[in-house]
């Protein structure tokens, strides 16, 4: 790519950007939210034009205005939000982007492709449950398929650990290592320093559009890389200061939930959470998170067991009621639960609060006042837009994760409900929103945190508890030694029953 | 080779959207003029005409401006359904049974009661009938996730037969010499109307003043609000424990009720009587879809584009008179102009490139 310049509405997403790959090579693009990459990316997918540059392929220039001309370039591309048809199978979704889909009976053609390259990469997929049955991370397998059965010599993955589990990482890897021997070339987008010097050969580091640096990861180290990529120091660990646990907020007693596939998803996890205190919840990735963190936030059905908040019964309510216990929620699909695309910033900043009496009086929304508080949010939370009379669909990913974590946070509420809650943020985001997990802390919030990242488990929880096929594996304090464990116990291979109970 | 390419257009000022509606609406009327050539009649002395009839004398003007009120008082609630997007298709229906319900409650107490008392009585009856007309597809489409489009439609023909059967039948007046129709109104409960034209001037006011209160609902209260999540993303609405059923409901309720005025102020304005449904409505219903979709679901703008639209009805039936064309001609001018404008907001929210290379 060549002097790859575009610009939205007036803001350059990209500017004078010229990379190159070449084959058995793998570049990481590294860089912060809205520093640029999705958007160039997507300029050699063919999803957007380019206002000015060009691309060559094999030396030729070419013009891509689609994605179907792309994959015929043999270019694959994994979205960071996911590509997929939710209603649809598996094999369904593949023979939808696959170019050599026959017109009658595509299924047999494609099961016996997908077969073999299964046992190729040892992926282990049910190709006739529907997308939305899946996980995050089997999702994600379901395009890396897509993208290498259409024969992509360059795989593009955008963010795409950020959704997988230690062990589904190591299998990515693999197969990134297996594709580069092939002569594949492959460009990976994070923001995740150590995955960066890992597993890529080169580096190129954008900062609002442009590159503010080139390296090989063999000659430079992850404090360099954070500096480029921030403009900064960054601090890498977290001091967490002993704090005293406060009055009770949560008890979860007996707690079963059936999962979208009609089958029991939490059965029977009891826990409790208290002021000053955050809990950790690890676990690998459609284990019954997201089913116990929408129980207790109202979104879901309690099958039995009850839920009491500050000692009132709140198991069922509604999710006003409960929100109005004082209870907030970052939920881990944000995109499709946590906004209303079409409306504006400020519309989008009050989603759970604006039947709060500071924003409206009797019918009325207080306009005004909700136009502060965005404002607020946007400076505090550094949401990069231009105005907050702009429709939430056209910020990037990780600012509109900002916004939302902002808005459910800026309330002080009593409990804190965050399922990976930095998932997709960049260095300097996740560090501000860990300090202000912390402070939450500090102020007498609880806090219970959903995260597959265990490194942001152990920095931030003071109680960590491991939930295996919708059972808890065990309850430690963070500093409990047998928490060397975890990995076993989150594949789900060990127990350690009443620990400190 | 000719490539055409689209992005996403962020910024839409008012002016691109005023200049998106008013190419499309050209470029409808240039297609419309097509299909005159067609019928061989002179394009632009058809349209010329129809504008002339409904804008350009006193008498036409009066009339458009009657037919604008049944209009704007839909076209307004339309908005609001469609602004949630919840599609309804049936407010001819509605009015339809606003139109049932304000004809029983006139012929019951037009005698007993005086006219300020039985006006607004009327008028709640008619908003309640169009309301439970409206609720029940909102009903459908939540509880049993009946595809509204298809139940608003279907409610349509039910109700029409509903009225009919009612005019032959139980309700046949004895003063209709045997017809189908109901006995007229008592005077006491037809509205008065400006002396020299047909406009029933009370509801006239009652539809500015929906159209006004429905404007600052969707835009300052939290119902309105609740609405606009909804439609955006009802996943986000459950999560900010917006009550889907209740907010769905509600508009519902307001979208039906506002069409069962305007049933209302069609028996109780013009016709004084229950007639055929035909008779009562001529599709406003229908229409009323195209003035909302105009309006870019703005209650507001709903009342020039209900003008505009009575208007087109208006001329349509001077050129039948004066250029013998079929009654149909005014479907047909405006279904091809619902389709342009349908076709505009694409080119609005999308770039279009074209660039030219040798391939």
């Amino acid at each position: 790519m060549e002097g790859i310049s575009k610009s939205f509405h007036g803001i350059h997403a990209n500017k004078e950007i010229s990379l190159s790959v070449g084959s058995g090579e793998i570049l990481g693009l590294l860089g912060e939210n809205g520093a640029g990459k999705t958007t160039l990316m997507n300029i050699l997918y063919g999803l957007y034009q380019p206002d000015a540059g060009q691309i060559k392929i094999n030396g030729n220039p070419v013009r891509i205005t689609n994605p179907m001309e792309s994959i015929l370039y043999g270019i694959g591309m994994v979205h960071q939000h996911f590509m997929l048809i939710q209603n649809h199978s598996v094999i369904e979704n593949i023979a939808l982007g696959y170019k050599d889909t026959p017109f009658f009976f595509p299924k047999i053609k494609i099961k016996e492709k997908v077969a073999s390259f299964s046992r190729q990469f040892n992926f282990t997929i049910d190709l006739n449950k529907k997308i939305w049955q899946l996980s995050a991370g089997e999702q994600q397998r379901v395009e890396i398929i897509k993208a290498l059965l259409n024969g992509a010599d360059l795989l593009i993955l955008d963010e795409p650990t950020s959704v997988l589990t230690p062990k589904e990482i190591e299998e990515l890897i693999t197969i990134l290592r297996q594709m580069k021997a092939d002569g594949h070339s492959v460009i990976f987008i994070s923001h995740k320093l150590d995955e960066i010097m890992n597993i890529c050969d080169r580096v190129v580091v954008l900062q609002k559009g442009s590159i503010v640096g080139r390296a090989d990861t063999g000659q430079t180290d992850k404090k360099t890389l954070a500096r480029m990529m921030v403009g900064r120091d960054v601090v890498f660990t977290i001091s967490r200061e002993k704090l005293a646990k406060g009055r009770q907020v949560l008890r979860a007693d007996q707690i079963h939930v059936t999962g979208d596939m009609g089958l029991p998803a939490v059965k029977g996890v009891s826990f409790d959470l208290y002021e000053n205190e955050i809990f950790g919840i690890a676990g690998v990735a459609g284990n019954g998170q997201r089913e116990l963190a929408e129980a207790i936030t109202g979104i879901r059905r309690v099958d039995s067991g009850k839920i009491t908040i500050n000692g009132k019964d709140i198991t069922n309510l509604s999710p006003r009621h409960i929100y109005d216990h004082g209870v907030s929620h970052v939920p881990e699909e944000r995109i499709r639960f946590g906004i209303a695309p079409g409306l504006f910033l400020y519309d989008n900043a009050i989603l759970k609060q604006h039947h709060l009496k500071k924003f409206s009086r009797r019918y009325f929304l207080k306009y005004s006042q909700v136009k502060n508080h965005t404002q607020g949010i946007v400076d505090d939370f550094k949401v990069l837009t231009h105005s907050i009379e702009n429709q939430i669909r056209n910020l990037s990913g990780g600012n509109i994760q900002k916004l939302i974590l902002g808005r459910e946070i800026s309330e002080q509420p009593n409990l804190l409900v965050a399922s990976h809650p930095t998932y997709g943020l960049d260095v300097g985001a996740t560090e501000f929103l860990r300090q202000h997990l912390l402070k939450l802390r500090k102020q007498g919030s609880a806090v219970l945190l959903f995260s597959e990242d265990l490194e942001e488990i152990f920095e931030l929880c003071d109680r960590i508890a491991v939930i295996f096929a919708g059972e808890f594996m065990g309850i430690f304090d963070s500093d409990d030694e047998r928490l060397c464990e975890i990995g076993l116990m989150m594949a789900g291979s060990r127990r350690i029953p009443r620990c400190i109970q | 080779m000719i490539r055409l390419s689209y992005t996403d257009r962020y910024q839409i000022t008012r002016l691109r959207a005023l200049m998106t509606n008013i190419f499309s609406l050209a470029a409808g009327l240039f297609v419309i003029s097509i299909i005159f050539l067609i019928a061989g009649v002179n394009p632009l002395f058809a349209i010329s005409e129809i504008f002339q009839g409904s804008f350009g004398s006193m008498y036409g003007f009066k009339e458009t401006i009657t037919k604008a009120i049944p209009l704007i008082l839909i076209g307004a609630g339309l908005t609001l359904a469609f602004r949630a997007k919840f599609w309804n298709i049936g407010a001819e229906g509605q009015l339809l049974m606003g139109a049932i319900f304000s004809t029983w409650t006139g012929l019951a107490f037009g005698n007993t009661l005086p006219s300020f008392a039985i006006i607004p009585l009327m008028f709640a009856a008619g908003f309640l009938g169009g309301a439970l007309w409206g609720i029940i597809p909102a009903i459908l489409k939540i509880k049993y996730a009946i595809n509204e489009v298809i139940s608003t439609l279907m409610l349509n023909y039910i109700c029409a037969h509903i009225l009919t059967m009612l005019i032959v039948g139980p309700w046949k007046g004895a003063s209709r010499f045997g017809f189908p129709g109901t006995d007229n109104l008592p005077d006491a409960a037809t509205l008065s109307v400006i002396p020299g034209s047909r406009i029933h001037y009370i509801t006239l006011m009652l539809a500015l003043a929906c159209a006004a209160i429905l404007a600052l609902a969707i835009y300052k209260t939290r119902f309105g609000y609740e609405a606009r999540v909804v439609g955006e993303n009802p996943d986000a609405g459950k999560y900010a424990g917006i009550n889907f059923f209740k907010t769905t409901l509600v508009l519902m309720a307001i979208s039906g009720g506002l069409a069962g005025l305007a049933g209302v102020g069609e028996v109780a304005g013009i016709h004084h009587y229950l007639g055929y449904p035909t008779s009562v409505s001529s599709g406003y219903g229908f229409t009323a879809i195209i003035v909302a979709w105009l309006a870019k679901l703005n209650p507001l703008y709903a009342v020039i584009s209900g003008i505009f639209f009575a208007g087109i009805l208006v001329g349509g039936d001077a050129i039948q008179i004066s250029l013998g064309l079929p009654a149909a001609t005014v479907e047909i001018v405006n279904g091809t102009l619902l389709i342009f404008l349908i076709m505009g907001e694409y080119f609005l929210h999308n770039k279009i490139t074209v660039t030219f290379s040798r391939a």
